[in-house]
């Protein structure tokens, strides 16, 4: 079944964390809550694909945590509390991390937030970034 | 009886409980943040609660994808605060009025809430914070200096309940605890906010213009609160911004008349708009 249009949709740069996305992405998130706990990350620094295998994700989903493409994650179903703490495994803050997924460089992205953050003007509709 | 004196709105900004444990709030990035929590620490003091009934919500760590309740609420005797990924923090563990929490559970449902009941629960920053906000600093040995009834309800799994919901909730919650036949002053806590979105490319997202008019309205126009729509939360203030219906429920339990004695907006506290409200209620 093809995913109905949402109301949302017409927001750039935003997954918005559905039903829909929540039964794609259920697996990738309980593989990235597993992380939360010591002994699951030592079995996925030990095996990486050992203990991905444990969960029942696509091969797409696998390859983007193998990739650590963090939007891509969020786009197969990942939500950014789950897909936190494969981050938080890298060693990565969740300020950076949110600078990688905005495609800022970790200062630039530093330097917005302390400016007042990123405007919602022009970052309403989609229809204003395709103009961009 | 039971009463309801105060509400109080805050953001609960994990680095916010970072920066007291690691005792860095004196750094110039976080001197303003906490200069504004100084008088809601002294007027804590001078109007110390005996239970606070704290709505927030849990950053998938008491509940996985597996379990999505919409309201659960904590009757546990106590909640240990969760590791959530990097140790737990050293703040005391929350101690609960277990009676009265029980009471208002058998109360939300006979008037047709029906929510989730907690008998064990681990609690997160979305609960600590706000406590620590109030309270300042504890060690794991101290006390919290009132016992707390957690609320937990889902915003990160969409929908959220709606900000009507939500606000239908809190005047539900205010019946319940009115019904409590126990000399004691309670105050409720609306966590989460203020505007931010901290995923894909949109992420860092700040609408402070919205957040202070949301403020406005939610003290004295809730009936114009209480019709915000999930899509204005998510557009205007970012996906994370919707945690702000947490706010409506703390506003459904006040009167509809209250008194602001304090506001402070500042941002950012890492990604996110950091709002704090002080609303007394006269009943």
């Amino acid at each position: 079944m093809t995913r109905k249009p949402k109301e949302y949709d017409d927001i750039p740069g935003t997954f918005v964390f559905d039903a829909d996305r929540s039964r794609q992405g259920y697996w990738l998130n309980q593989f990235c809550i597993s992380l939360s706990k010591e002994e699951n990350r030592q079995a996925f620094r030990d095996d990486p694909e050992a203990h991905m295998a444990k969960f029942k994700m696509t091969e797409d989903q696998k390859q983007a945590i193998r990739d650590r493409d963090w939007n891509r994650l969020l786009e197969l179903g990942g939500n950014i509390y789950y897909t936190s703490k494969l981050g938080a495994f890298d060693g990565i803050v969740f300020q950076d991390l949110a600078a990688m997924m905005s495609g800022m460089s970790r200062d630039d992205y530093r330097k917005m937030m302390v400016d007042g953050g990123r405007s919602p003007d022009g970052n309403r509709y989609k229809s204003e970034w395709e103009k961009k | 009886m039971a009463k309801i004196t105060a509400g109080i709105a805050c953001s609960h900004v994990p680095a916010i409980g970072v920066a007291m444990d690691q005792h860095i709030t004196e750094q110039p990035y976080w001197v303003p943040v906490f200069e504004g929590f100084e008088y809601s620490r002294e007027w804590n003091k001078k109007n110390k609660p005996d239970v606070v009934f704290l709505v927030y919500n849990d950053h998938c760590t008491a509940f996985d994808a597996s379990v999505i309740p919409t309201f659960a609420l904590g009757c546990a005797a106590e909640f240990t605060p969760a590791d959530e990924g990097w140790g737990p923090r050293p703040v005391p563990v929350v101690k609960n009025h277990q009676e009265f929490a029980s009471h208002i559970a058998q109360s939300l449902v006979l008037d047709e809430f029906d929510i989730t009941i907690m008998n064990e629960m681990d609690v997160d920053h979305g609960l600590t914070v706000p406590l620590s906000v109030m309270f300042g600093d504890k060690t794991p040995e101290d006390d919290w200096g009132t016992l707390v009834i957690p609320l937990a309800v889902n915003v990160v799994q969409y929908p959220a309940p709606t900000a009507n919901r939500c606000y239908a909730l809190g005047q539900a919650i205010r019946r319940a605890v009115d019904s409590w036949d126990e000399d004691i002053n309670v105050h409720i806590y609306g966590t989460g906010g203020m505007s931010h979105q901290l995923q894909a490319q949109r992420a860092g997202l700040i609408n402070a213009t919205w957040d202070q008019q949301f403020m406005d309205i939610l003290v004295n126009e809730p009936e114009k609160a209480r019709k915000i729509s999930h899509v204005e939360f998510l557009r205007e203030t970012g996906s994370e911004g919707i945690e702000m219906v947490m706010w409506l429920v703390m506003r459904g339990a006040l009167d509809e008349k209250v008194t602001e004695v304090h506001r402070h907006y500042h941002v950012p506290a890492s990604n996110t708009a950091v709002g704090h409200l002080i609303l007394e209620n006269h009943a």
